[in-house]
């Protein structure tokens, strides 16, 4: 417990230094902007309370709010998100349903599962985020194109980074 | 009573997120109907921060170019300081003299956060109300106009960029005058578009784009950009794409305009 508390607040800070130091200031182009933080939400583990998991996306969301000057934006996308996890966690779930101790990510349940978490997850964050953003549906399909582009950015990314926040216990599965 | 708290705690999650998320949406809502100066300098004096020491960092890394555009701007300077000086040889001015007097005061400020891919994008500076710096004054850069100063905390300001869907500038053609709106479009960094000139006016490919002066935030004859396409869509007026001259990525010394004039003329505006 107090293990899993230490790792999340770790994790917590290390995504935002990430998210402002380096990612804010790679700049692209208006296509592609990924937003790693959202990973946070992801690691939690599958036991966390779903009232928890409400108030860790809202200080999620909140803090990237400070920091990106958009009041709102962010805290509104990262608790949609974090609303949806339950549910497709359910909906996802592998025949045998999830073990204790172990928490959602590629060596517990390989790539294939975690591939579908994580693009539904940020998916329905990177849309309600642009979305939001824009606050029209005037250039409906140029604001799709852009939460496409940076879906995929923020899924490279969230992959990516599991070969460095996750060390495996056993490196061949039978 | 025990039958409403069962409900409530059965339906927590759902509950909590309605509430949450409540709260959210109006801020979000609220931030994108009002762009209030407000919300910006909340949190500026903890971003501001981080920033600078981002900023002093890779300030290294644009040294090479930052001298080269110094040092052309120093060499314009110089050459209207020759003609000042020669007009200045002539006549003596009295400090009371009200034809020789100073309307803009320009405030050099250095860019410790920028940002070109959002809808809504903002720069901040490293002066701010200690330095003179107040809301709404103008911020240009030797090649053009950047932006508008928003929230301004004791040493730093937060400016709406033009690159900011809810930015809008009196904008005029240098050759004839005939003014309009410019506003940036939300998709190119590089591009710009005008708007309400009517369709009678001549409009070349290559015109010059200057900002009007009617706003009193900025002076007359800023540069803006040039035009890069007109077309006349169902109306009596021309929407002209404007190719910025301010490069957005490159942005590190920029100039904060004070319009020493400007409550004057705010005073009479409101008047009528």
């Amino acid at each position: 417990m107090i293990n899993s508390l230490l790792r999340n607040s770790f994790l917590f800070i290390v995504l935002i230094l990430v998210q402002i130091l380096i990612l804010d200031n790679l700049q692209l182009s208006s296509y592609a902007v990924p937003f790693l933080y959202v990973l946070f939400i992801l690691m939690l583990p599958f036991e966390t309370p779903g009232w928890a998991l409400l108030l860790l996306a809202f200080v999620m969301g909140f803090t990237m709010d400070l920091f990106e000057h958009t009041y709102g934006i962010h805290t509104a996308a990262t608790l949609l998100m974090a609303w949806f996890r339950p549910g497709v966690l359910r909906l996802i779930a592998p025949r045998e349903g999830y073990a204790s101790n172990t928490l959602p990510g590629i060596y517990d349940y390989g790539l294939g599962w975690y591939l579908k978490y994580v693009v539904i997850l940020v998916f329905i964050h990177h849309s309600f985020l642009f979305y939001f953003e824009v606050f029209s549906f005037k250039h409906f399909f140029d604001t799709l194109l852009r939460v496409i582009i940076s879906s995929l950015f923020t899924i490279i990314l969230v992959i990516l980074s599991q070969f460095f926040v996750h060390k495996p216990k056993v490196f061949v599965r039978e | 009573m025990r039958y409403l708290l069962k409900i409530i705690y059965k339906y927590h999650f759902f509950l909590l997120f309605l509430m949450l998320e409540a709260i959210a949406l109006s801020m979000g809502i609220q931030y994108n109907l009002y762009q209030r100066a407000r919300f910006v300098s909340l949190s500026e004096n903890i971003s501001a921060y981080f920033n600078e020491s981002i900023s002093s960092f890779t300030d290294y890394f644009n040294l090479i170019e930052t001298n080269r555009r110094l040092s052309l701007e120093n060499a314009k300077l110089k050459n209207q300081l020759q003609r000042v000086y020669r007009s200045d040889n002539l006549f003596f001015f009295g400090e009371n003299d009200t034809l020789h007097r100073q309307k803009y005061f320009f405030t050099s400020a250095r860019v410790i956060k920028n940002s070109v891919n959002r809808m809504h994008n903002y720069l901040t500076l490293d002066k701010g109300s200690e330095q003179g710096v107040r809301p709404e004054m103008g911020v240009i850069c030797p090649e053009g106009i950047v932006g508008i100063t928003a929230g301004v905390t004791r040493n730093f300001t937060s400016v709406i960029s033009l690159l900011n869907v809810n930015f809008h500038v009196s904008a005029k053609l240098k050759k004839n005058n005939y003014f309009g709106t410019l506003s940036w479009g939300g998709q190119d960094y590089r591009k710009a578009v005008l708007q309400d000139i009517p369709y009678h006016v001549q409009i070349e490919v290559g015109d010059t784009i200057v900002t009007s002066g009617y706003s009193a935030v900025f002076p007359e004859g800023i540069m803006i950009g040039k035009v890069e396409k007109a077309i006349i869509k169902n109306g009596n007026f021309y929407t002209v794409t404007v190719s910025l001259s301010t490069d957005f990525k490159h942005l590190v010394y920029v100039d904060v305009i004070r319009n020493l004039q400007k409550e004057e003329q705010n005073k009479l505006e409101t008047h009528d």
